[in-house]
């Protein structure tokens, strides 16, 4: 069966997706001014790389590329738990969300 | 063979007493604190005692004792050393070593039994004052120093001596260091002395350099076995010991401090600022004396500034108001005698008067002490007067006591005074003046003592009706028998006193070739002393405004006496004034704002500028921070993922070059 779902897709298309979400999260990273848009930029690039590590996994047939992407991912999810909290900590400290005005460590 | 004197008891039991009252005293009842303070200088007194026992008279005592309770005899020089040694330097060896000779002893014997008496009238008049515990602990510090002063076998050690009785002598004149003249007083006499003993010091220095030693005895014997060294350094070093002396002696021109020193309790002026410690330069001179012996010149400036301080001081008593500073200043005076006859070689006769002056001056201070104890702490001679009724056993002890030092027959004064004027005659023309000097002196002297005893016993009460304090038996019974040695204690005769020191400090054999002229010139002395008591009653008895008339019609003279010859003042402008203008402008502004500080703002403005320049990297702003890591990384990616060899194959060429290969 020699249809469109038969047919391996090459690796090079799971690769540059990988790069394209990876940039657009650097972007966002950049010039996003919303504290939580800036987080979510952050997840973005993480998640653009886990693409490329299973992707290589698949690959070259190697677990370690997947067990990687699990690391990550429990990274993330801690990141995420601790970031929101220090997020809400600051909007209720300053009631902004905006980098720019995010600039003294004291209050 | 030698026995034991266990004479490192001396300086050691006071030293516990120090430590035990010191540490412990304030948390004591004050009787155990008075039986520590007693004990202590009783004990040393006794060993002292115990070694004169078994060093003077061995032989009677022995065939009295019936051979074998007593131990064998002691021959003097007797010297004990401590085991471990003090400093070895390559040559130079120094131990702790104590050396008892015929010097020390009767020095000793002064020390502690003088020491002692004083411990005991201190009872009675320290015994409504605070710091009770305080007192007698460095009371029995300065016992501690001074007896290691005296038994110190060699410089070094009579220097730890030398400048333990300076810090005991600052303790005690600031005793009272609430009062602002007391604390002065403690620091002027510290830093005076500082003056001598940088002297004294370098003397130390000189010694070490030409000699390889500090022990006393292998010096004498070193200069003994060369006769024909005269002079040079030898002058030298001999001045250099004078000046400390004369810082310790309080002679000119470092008396200033002796005065000021009256500030601290009185039993303290007559222990330390009469009895002892001031006459430790004279010790100290006597002790080196072979040096001096080999020096001529130096011994004529001792002889020179002992007759000068002797009749500079003596002017001065003269028109004192104070009766504690009418006796430091006649204490100045004797020991400028002391020094004259130290000058003209005649230093048993120096230590006789030593002796003797402790024994009447210690008496004279006590006795001003009882007065002052007695009328509620004034000190003025003006504001005293008629006192022989109320205090009649002082009365008669001053008496003694200022009949002892104008030299009258037979009291101790006399003996030991004209020892020395006579020694002074002795030497040729330049002695007949020395003598002449302190002929003039003993009139001065006989006047102000018997000024000060007019003024304040006799006559009529010129103050108000004072508290009347009793006095204790614990201060009379010091007076009495201080009162009884300044009448016995020449009796001994500086002839045989002479001859038992001579192992000690040398033979004089000066003879005059004049018949009876020792005996002229006593009755010459005596004579002028008799003249002084004359124009005291005169002026204080006879004709009570005679002071007042005198002052007016010499108006200049009087107000040169008054005030001192104005020498605090020329210290002040001459010495004083220059040194704090350089320490608060040299020192002060220029070294410690200028250099030091301007190293200090130096430093840290480089450190602000480089962080002024750093913290615009830290603007805190995120998005900058975000965009610099965004452009490393691309700066990475860009090094690792451009083939810059074939890009640019002359890339690593270029860096080469770049770097200056």
């Amino acid at each position: 069966m020699n249809s469109l779902f038969s047919q391996e897709i090459p690796i090079t298309w799971y690769l540059l997706l990988s790069a394209v979400l990876f940039s657009l999260g650097v972007l966002g990273f950049l010039i996003k001014r919303n504290l939580i848009t800036v987080f979510m930029s952050i997840e973005l690039m993480l998640n653009a790389v886990n693409l490329s590590f299973v992707t290589f996994a698949h690959q070259w047939h190697a677990v370690k590329g997947q067990i990687f992407v699990f690391f990550v991912m429990m990274v993330a999810a801690a990141e995420a738990a601790v970031g929101l909290a220090i997020i809400i900590a600051v909007f209720r400290a300053r009631a902004t969300l905006a980098v720019d005005r995010i600039d003294l460590m004291k209050l | 063979m030698n026995g034991n004197l266990y004479i490192r008891l001396i300086p050691l039991l006071p030293l516990a007493g120090f430590l035990f009252n010191g540490i412990l005293g304030r948390r004591l009842p004050k009787w155990l604190v008075t039986a520590v303070a007693l004990l202590a200088p009783l004990a040393a007194f006794g060993v002292v005692l115990w070694a004169a026992l078994l060093t003077l008279a061995p032989m009677e005592l022995r065939s009295w004792s019936g051979n074998g309770a007593l131990p064998t005899a002691v021959a003097l020089p007797y010297v004990e050393t401590c085991p471990i040694p003090w400093i070895n330097a390559g040559t130079i060896h120094i131990d702790f070593s104590f050396v008892l000779d015929q010097l020390s002893l009767v020095i000793l014997l002064v020390v502690t039994g003088v020491g002692f008496l004083i411990h005991v009238y201190s009872v009675g008049y320290m015994s409504h004052e605070d710091g009770y515990a305080r007192y007698f602990s460095y009371l029995n510090l300065f016992l501690f120093f001074m007896t290691v002063l005296v038994l110190a076998g060699n410089a070094l050690l009579m220097f730890v001596g030398w400048e333990g009785v300076g810090l005991a002598s600052y303790l005690l004149i600031g005793f009272y260091f609430q009062k602002d003249s007391a604390a002065n007083a403690g620091k002027k006499a510290f830093i005076v002395n500082r003056i001598g003993d940088f002297g004294f010091l370098i003397g130390i220095f000189l010694l070490i350099g030409n000699f390889g030693t500090l022990t006393f005895s292998a010096i004498s014997a070193k200069l003994i076995a060369s006769p024909a060294w005269q002079g040079g350094v030898l002058t030298t070093i001999a001045l250099c010991l004078l000046l400390g002396a004369c810082g310790k002696s309080a002679q000119l021109p470092l008396y200033i401090w002796l005065p000021d020193a009256m500030e601290g309790p009185t039993p303290v002026s007559a222990l330390i600022h009469a009895a002892t410690m001031v006459t430790a330069g004279v010790y100290m001179i006597a002790r080196t004396h072979v040096l001096f012996d080999h020096a001529p010149y130096a011994l004529g400036v001792v002889a020179i500034v002992g007759a000068a301080t002797a009749l500079f001081a003596a002017t001065i008593g003269l028109v004192q108001n104070d009766i504690k500073r009418v006796l430091a200043y006649s204490t100045i005076s004797q020991l400028g005698y002391m020094f004259l006859g130290c000058g003209v070689a005649a230093y048993s006769a120096a230590i006789f008067h030593l002796v003797t002056h402790a024994f009447f001056k210690a008496l004279l201070f006590l006795a001003a002490g009882s007065v002052i104890h007695a009328i509620g702490g004034e000190q003025d001679l003006r504001k005293m007067g008629g006192l022989w009724k109320k205090l009649p056993v002082t009365f008669a002890v001053t008496t003694v006591g200022v009949l002892a030092i104008a030299g009258f027959f037979p009291f101790a004064g006399f003996f030991s005074k004209d020892a020395i004027l006579y020694a002074a005659y002795l030497q040729g023309p330049s002695g007949r003046l020395l003598w002449f000097v302190g002929l003039i002196t003993a009139l001065l002297t006989s006047f102000y003592m018997f000024r000060l005893w007019y003024m304040a016993f006799l006559g009529k009460p010129r103050g108000e009706a004072h508290h009347h304090h009793s006095t204790p038996w614990s201060m009379l019974g010091p007076l009495v028998i201080l009162a009884l040695l300044s009448i016995c204690g020449g009796w001994v005769g500086v002839e045989r006193f002479s001859a038992y020191l001579s192992p000690s400090v040398g033979a004089r054999n000066a003879e005059s070739g004049i018949a009876h002229l020792e005996l002229i010139l006593s009755i010459v002395a005596v004579a002028v002393a008799l003249l002084g008591w004359f124009i005291a009653d005169l002026l204080y008895r006879q004709k009570p405004a005679g002071p007042a008339q005198l002052a007016e019609a010499l108006p200049g003279s009087y107000k040169l006496l008054a005030n001192k010859y104005w020498v605090d003042e020329i210290y002040g402008a001459a010495v004083v004034k220059p040194l704090l203008n350089i320490s608060q402008y040299v020192l002060g502004w220029v070294v410690e704002v200028g250099i030091l500080g301007g190293l200090a703002w130096l430093l840290a403005g480089i450190a602000t500028f480089t962080g002024a320049i750093l913290q615009r990297w830290q603007s805190g702003n995120l998005r900058s921070y975000a965009a610099w890591l965004a452009a490393g990384a691309a700066a990475v990616l860009l090094f690792a993922l451009v083939p810059w060899a074939t890009v640019w194959p002359d890339s690593m060429e270029f860096i080469r070059k770049a770097a200056g290969h």
